[in-house]
């Protein structure tokens, strides 16, 4: 009689998740090791390690496309900036805030966004993301057009240079490190079975009662919430907010989807290794500023065209890696 | 033999699925071949691996002696093979006429137009310049068969003939195949109604798990032998 | 008076965004694929055309007959060497790519032409006006708004009465059918992207006499398009016009309320009509 073991973890999986906690720990006393020229660098990486993380969570498990996740990001800065100067709410307490007032605008946008499918929710959502940029600049308050800057006395809330410093890149490093994991539980829970199943095929999973609609909306407002979160540390790094730049489609939602698509859609491995190339290339590239994008364009064209689940998908397809395990093996013993 | 087709050992995958594990047949112009077996066992994926919408991944199709392996839809047309697809699949926002200008569009020359299919099915001229898809079940059957007509072809697949007909339409249109298959044309015909199928051709071709479990002329086989076949056992 | 005259030019600036959608519907009715680079490509047409002005001293609409021909040569090539590999029935490829090419366009047309806005100089034909019963008509967007009209009467003339629309059609309806038919899709999409993409020139070259333009204005075209499709209802070219007309008048509504309000107006204007009749005014196509 054949005999057979399931099991989650690899050996890789094992290795990984120890050389993650080294790295973790490590990265975590880096204001005491690291110049403010690293944490900077390591905090922006966080931040786009967050929102392809997340960004993949959407479009990688249940479809929804979207082009206008700048539309959070920006809205998660204004409200920081807004909760800060008043109503003098302190700029770290605002950043839960921001994810929570966020979540709750993407309720009815979700209802309006919704009504579209495919390729037209994508360009709905955009339009969404133009319809907050412009009610922002329009908002004389908060500077319209030319937007604002997070004035010295709210500053002082975070404490002297090396505190803010520290404390930015703290709130980076955790808001990275929570996507990640709270992707990597979603996944190996019920819910990500029936991801993992709509992931697959969308047909199919109807046909087991997975209730997809519900599922893709609860998911949308709580990627909102979490990338507005972001978005509000954001604002924190750059202390400032402007329309074009916090509501920007090409650093907040192009970037990162080239990211996800180079990386790998549709694994938890994608968007890190996603993350780690897109800053290999702009470290040697960048100086070549339109030529970097142009090259940043075309690698997403070819990867996609050539090897549609990414840098990561074409390793594990080959060589069966599997770092995040969410998924069950099974060993067979005669 | 090179003026027919010639089927030899092809595999074939429909999706991921491998849906033919080298089947080989031979095809005299002017016969019927019936193509049996049960569901799934790769009848639809042999005929789209001969008109060209499946790839086999292995053997050999040919054609009048050339070689027609892996060429696409849009080719094997121009050499006389049409396909009546299982479930009809009219283009619907085509009218009736416009469904059967289509398939003569590539303009192979022959027999048929659209003056003679009106005269073998007169209810379509009546219907011509309606939605293809407002007809019913047979009169739709009666537009597909004509669409592969209209490409004036020396051979015709049938895939599923008579599903969803009633049996006053499937006796209607078997009673119109003896004028179309007379013209020296050849076919293949994928039945549902095996006794039918075998009445109709004069040699058959079973397919069990995408396998060939029997073949040749019905006369010389037994109705039991042939149900042993179809059920693979 | 005002009011009047404010929803008339409204109702012909429509007529250049009935210009930007019609492409996108045609292409989507044809093949379901949504062109993020859409809005690129015409701001790229416009570039085109300045060059073939530079070379030729033509005025910009007569420079249409090179402008034309060369964009619908790039749709066939771009769509036989890169769209039609990304075609399958999976949304992600044909969004992606197409997100690279907007990209790619965007970054291609700044390291060629610097971010400086342009202009094309129609002389005479920019500031003429006829008055007609107190309101004034400008020769432009009554132009403009003709143009609209003729193209998509000439589109929708093709779509349902010619070989090549009967094509498009049976290719929509189910290309693996109409394959047998003899009709090799990845040829049939070519040639409804080459058909585009001369609308999408048409397009350029209007909205470059009209207003300026610099690298980055084609994410704004692409989503005024879009409105105008989406307002209009899928499928519709004719309902497209009126989505354009929709728009146009909103946003002119808008802009007189306060300037900063006028693209705002807009979008408001099609969230409103998406939130009341999700399938737009007037729906034709499922999908």
């Amino acid at each position: 009689m054949t005999q057979f073991t399931l099991s989650r973890a690899t050996l890789a999986s094992r290795i990984a998740g120890l050389v993650a906690l080294v790295v973790f720990g490590g990265l975590a006393a880096a204001p005491w090791w690291a110049s403010s020229a690293f944490l900077h660098l390591a905090g922006e990486f966080a931040v786009y390690l967050a929102l392809a993380t997340l960004w993949n969570l959407l479009a990688g498990y249940t479809g929804l496309v979207s082009v206008g996740q700048q539309a959070y990001v920006g809205l998660g800065g204004y409200i920081t900036f807004s909760l800060a100067l008043f109503f003098g709410v302190h700029p770290v307490l605002a950043i839960p805030l921001a994810g929570l007032v966020a979540a709750l605008v993407a309720v009815p946008v979700a209802a309006l966004v919704f009504r579209l499918s495919g390729a037209y929710f994508a360009i709905g959502s955009w339009v969404m993301a133009e319809v907050f940029r412009l009610i922002a600049a329009q908002a004389t308050a908060l500077g319209g057009g030319s937007g604002i800057s997070l004035p010295a006395s709210v500053t002082k809330a975070l404490g002297g240079k090396w505190l803010r410093e520290a404390s930015i890149f703290w709130l980076a490093l955790a808001l990275g490190a929570g996507c990640l994991a709270l992707v990597y539980l979603l996944l190996r829970s019920r819910i990500g079975l029936a991801l993992t199943a709509i992931r697959d095929s969308e047909v199919a999973s109807t046909s087991l009662g997975i209730r997809i609609g519900r599922v893709k909306h609860v998911l949308y407002i709580l990627v909102a919430g979490l990338t507005a979160m972001i978005g509000a540390l954001i604002s924190l790094q750059k202390l400032r907010v402007s329309p074009d730049a916090a509501f920007s489609v090409n650093d907040w939602t192009a970037f990162v989807i080239f990211i996800v698509v180079i990386g790998g859609i549709g694994t938890i491995e994608g968007p890190i290794l996603g993350t780690i190339v897109y800053f290999l290339l702009r470290e040697f590239l960048a100086d070549f500023g339109t030529l970097y994008l142009l090259f940043l364009g075309s690698l997403a064209i070819v990867v996609m065209l050539a090897a549609p689940k990414g840098l990561w998908g074409y390793a594990a397809e080959r060589f069966g890696w599997s770092l995040f395990p969410v998924g069950y093996r099974i060993t067979f013993k005669d | 033999m090179s003026d027919g087709l010639v089927v030899d050992a092809i595999e074939s995958y429909y999706g991921d699925f491998k849906a033919l594990h080298g089947v080989s047949l031979t095809l005299k112009p002017g016969s019927v071949l019936a193509l049996i077996g049960a569901n799934g066992a790769g009848k639809s994926t042999l005929l789209k691996s001969i008109c060209g919408l499946v790839s086999p991944k292995a053997g050999r199709v040919s054609w009048r002696g050339r070689d027609i392996t892996g060429l696409r839809g849009a080719q094997t047309v121009g050499l006389g093979i049409a396909l009546v697809p299982e479930g009809r699949r009219l283009f619907k926002s085509l009218s009736v006429e416009e469904n059967l200008i289509l398939g003569g569009q590539i303009g192979r020359p022959g027999p048929w137009g659209l003056a003679r299919l009106y005269d073998l099915f007169p209810i379509l001229a009546e219907k011509r310049h309606q939605p293809a898809t407002s007809l019913s079940g047979g009169q739709q059957q009666m537009v597909a068969i004509g669409r592969a007509l209209m490409s004036n072809p020396d051979l015709v697949l049938f895939d599923e003939l008579s599903l969803g007909l009633a049996p006053i339409v499937i006796k209607d249109i078997y009673a119109q195949l003896p004028k179309i298959t007379g013209q020296g044309m050849s076919a293949i015909l994928v039945e549902q109604d095996v006794t039918r199928a075998l009445n109709a051709a004069d040699q058959f071709l079973c397919l069990a798990e995408g396998r060939v479990s029997l073949s040749g002329a019905p006369r010389d086989h037994s109705r039991d032998a042939i149900s042993a076949a179809y059920f693979g056992t | 008076m005002d009011l009047l005259n404010t929803v008339l030019q409204g109702v012909l600036v429509g007529g250049l965004y009935a210009l930007f959608a019609a492409g996108l519907s045609l292409i989507f009715g044809v093949m379901r694929l949504v062109n993020i680079a859409h809005g690129d490509l015409i701001v790229l047409a416009a570039y085109i055309a300045m060059e073939v002005i530079k070379l030729t001293g033509l005025p910009p609409l007569a420079a249409l007959v090179f402008v034309v021909p060369l964009m619908a040569a790039l749709g066939y090539g771009l769509q036989r060497a890169v769209l039609n590999r990304t075609l399958g029935g999976d949304l992600l490829p044909p969004l992606l790519v197409s997100f690279g090419l907007s990209v790619i366009l965007q970054n291609g047309l700044l390291a060629a032409f610097t971010a400086d806005s342009r202009k094309l100089d129609a002389g005479v034909l920019e500031t003429a006006s006829v008055s007609v019963g107190g309101l004034s008509i400008g020769l432009l967007p009554a132009l403009m708004f003709a143009t609209a009209v003729a193209v998509i009467a000439a589109l929708q003339f093709m779509f349902y009465k010619t070989a090549l629309g009967r094509a498009f059609r049976a290719t929509s309806d189910d290309a693996e059918i109409a394959e047998l038919m003899g009709l090799d899709r990845r040829r049939v999409y070519a040639w409804a992207m080459a058909l585009c993409l001369g609308v999408v020139a048409i397009a350029g070259v209007f909205l470059a006499i009209r207003s300026n333009f610099d690298p980055f204005m084609g994410p704004g075209r692409l989503i005024f398009g879009f409105e105008a499709v989406i307002i209009g209802g899928l499928g519709n070219l004719w309902g497209t016009l009126a989505g354009g007309v929709i728009l146009g008048v909103a946003q002119g509504l808008g802009a007189a309320i306060d300037p900063g309000w006028q693209i705002l107006a807009g979008h408001v204007a099609f969230l409103l009509i998406l939130a009341v009749k999700p399938r737009g005014l007037f729906p034709r196509m499922d999908g």
